[in-house]
């Protein structure tokens, strides 16, 4: 298996080990070893959630600069609808883009937009017959990581088209090839401002065979803070935004799904309300739906790491500038044929190894459960986390697997050692003072 | 004979938010074993089912679950007002279940029914003002 890149990374002079982050993985691929985290890689779905709660900031994403994009010659922006929610009274999605225009890119290209292709495109794939179903979205690709690793058995449930964010680099480049015939691929730079770490490994990783088309992923905190100073209201923008309300709508949970245009929807957010619910699809529970929007994020993609704003301060901005906006600015026309571009199709998805199994077999399986059983009946049941494991079950499993010991825990160290200090007393105090009488 | 890993549940009859949690332990167990997710499916919407019906019928009982390499039994044992009529407990429809959890989607009389289509084996001993058992086993084989 090729190693997954992950952009989630540790600042291990800042870490401490306090063990926070390892309570808060939800797919307990943390552990503290030597006083400092450690990120299994097989785990991780660079969900960012360690990153939000690390009172130590020793938790980080690891994305690129703007000056990474000084070697390009023809610089181009692709901003993610959440970036328009960072502002505070902003009327207008120009003033954005001319603002990205200011620091340097020469050209903009809206991911909202694409986005409403994606929506138009989602549209005909359900009207698909022999889909599926539920089909679940591929837009946030922490989630896409979780069901390969937690939910093997609805892999094949996840739309299989690119995100908005992929379908924009392809169109931006291509129109800048179309205006400037004269540059070479090499000298076009397509920059995307991410709210989530997610994307930062998915465009190092690349969907299955398939290579991003995207070449640097910037933090949208670097660039609000590089755009509040040049973003001002008394110079009118050029007028160049070309995405609607659905677009902008993609920012926050719920737009995706209902721009499908279909009432059998879900859309959860929050990473682990998006466990629960892909535990009752998988059980089968939940009733026939037509179309799942997952978002690792609470919010949306405005409650990403990388945001500035508060998800729901953001979330009502978005509301007020989406507000006098048409309801679309991108449209297909009807095709009876329900015909997508195989450009936008993925062939084939990254083989993960699924991480709920214990063993490659059920006996070794079974034989490792008994063990973990029998081991989690002699610890606390505290899971207090000072061993390193998020919980007293989880320190068993690294027993089995033979990556911890268990006198790694604290408690039965404790105890351990009262005894053998009572024993020791019981020696040296008990018989030898009769010794001493005689 | 084959290793076999035992589980064990109390099924709280007193709080019916609860019900339904035994299932969900068992999913996450079997999971970890490697089942295949459509066994999986099997196994928690018969116990899933089971465990209602104690809580809506009995007041609650207990649920002990077996795990061998060839199948998942599923034994749920309750001190219940048993069944009077088995068989027509297990048509379709029948149901015996008070209104107030019918106003929540339950009571439909599909829970013994679905229990013996989910499942390969289902025995039912019962003694009117005794209690209820109910043995089910779903078969590995296809794995």
């Amino acid at each position: 298996m090729n190693r997954y890149e992950h952009s989630v990374c540790l600042d291990v002079s800042k870490c401490n080990g306090c063990t926070t982050c390892i309570k808060h993985c939800p797919t307990e691929a943390i552990r503290i070893r030597d006083k400092h985290a450690v990120i299994n890689a097989d785990r991780c779905i660079d969900c960012g959630q360690c990153i939000r709660v690390c009172p130590n900031q020793a938790k980080k994403a690891n994305y690129k600069k703007l000056e990474a994009m000084d070697g390009y010659k023809w610089k181009i922006a692709l901003p993610a609808p959440s970036l328009y929610g960072q502002f505070e009274d902003l009327d207008d999605v120009d003033y954005v883009l001319q603002g990205l225009l200011d620091i340097g890119f020469d050209d903009v290209f809206e991911v909202s937009a694409a986005a409403e292709l994606l929506s138009a495109y989602t549209r005909r794939f359900i009207r698909r017959e022999g889909v599926k179903r539920p089909i679940i979205s591929s837009a946030c690709p922490a989630v896409v990581r979780l069901i390969a690793l937690r939910f093997p058995s609805l892999y094949d449930n996840i739309m299989p088209m690119l995100p908005p964010m992929e379908i924009a680099a392809d169109l931006a480049r291509e129109r800048a090839k179309k205006q400037h015939p004269e540059l070479s691929d090499q000298d076009i730079g397509v920059c995307f401002i991410s709210p989530c770490p997610a994307k930062v490994s998915y465009v190092a990783q690349g969907f299955g065979s398939r290579k991003s088309s995207v070449d640097c992923v910037v933090s949208m905190q670097d660039v609000y803070f590089a755009l509040i100073n040049v973003m001002h209201k008394n110079k009118t923008p050029t007028p160049v935004s070309h995405s609607g309300m659905i677009g902008i709508s993609w920012a926050t949970s719920g737009g995706e799904s209902s721009a499908v245009f279909n009432e059998s929807y879900l859309a959860a957010d929050g990473i682990r309300n998006v466990i629960d619910v892909l535990d009752e699809i998988e059980t089968g529970k939940l009733p026939q739906l037509e179309f799942i929007e997952l978002n690792a994020c609470e919010g949306g993609c405005v409650g990403g790491v990388l945001a500035v704003e508060n998800p729901y301060i953001a979330r009502t901005r978005l509301q007020t500038l989406r507000r006098y906006l048409p309801v679309s600015q991108n449209f297909l026309g009807d095709d009876p044929d329900n015909r997508i571009p195989d450009e936008l199709l993925f062939t084939d998805k990254p083989v993960c190894r699924p991480i709920t199994r214990l063993a490659d077999s059920m006996v070794e399986s079974m034989r490792r459960m008994s063990e973990i059983n029998r081991l989690c009946a002699e610890l606390p049941g505290l899971d207090c986390g000072s061993c390193g494991a998020p919980t007293c079950r989880a320190l068993a499993e690294d027993v089995v697997k033979g990556e911890a010991a268990p006198e790694d825990c604290v408690i039965r160290l404790c105890e351990q050692l009262k005894s053998e200090c009572a024993e020791l007393r019981r020696r040296r105090i008990g018989p030898p003072r009769k010794e001493n009488a005689e | 004979m084959s290793e076999t890993l035992r589980f064990h549940f109390d099924v709280d009859g007193d709080n019916f938010t609860s019900a339904g949690q035994a299932s969900v332990q068992v999913k996450k167990i079997l999971r970890e074993l490697g089942v295949s997710p459509e066994i999986i499916r099997k196994v928690s919407i018969a116990m899933y089912e089971g465990e209602i019906n104690m809580v809506i019928h009995a007041g609650g009982g207990e649920a002990d679950v077996v795990v061998s390499e060839e199948y998942v039994e599923i034994i749920l044992t309750d001190h219940g007002p048993g069944i009077a009529n088995i068989a027509q407990a297990m048509q379709e429809g029948f149901s015996t279940a008070p209104d107030n959890v019918r106003s929540l989607g339950f009571g439909a009389g599909m829970g013994l029914p679905n229990m013996k289509r989910y499942t390969n084996t289902m025995e039912i001993e019962s003694e009117v003002g005794k209690g209820t058992t109910i043995t089910m086993r779903v078969n590995l084989e296809e794995t």
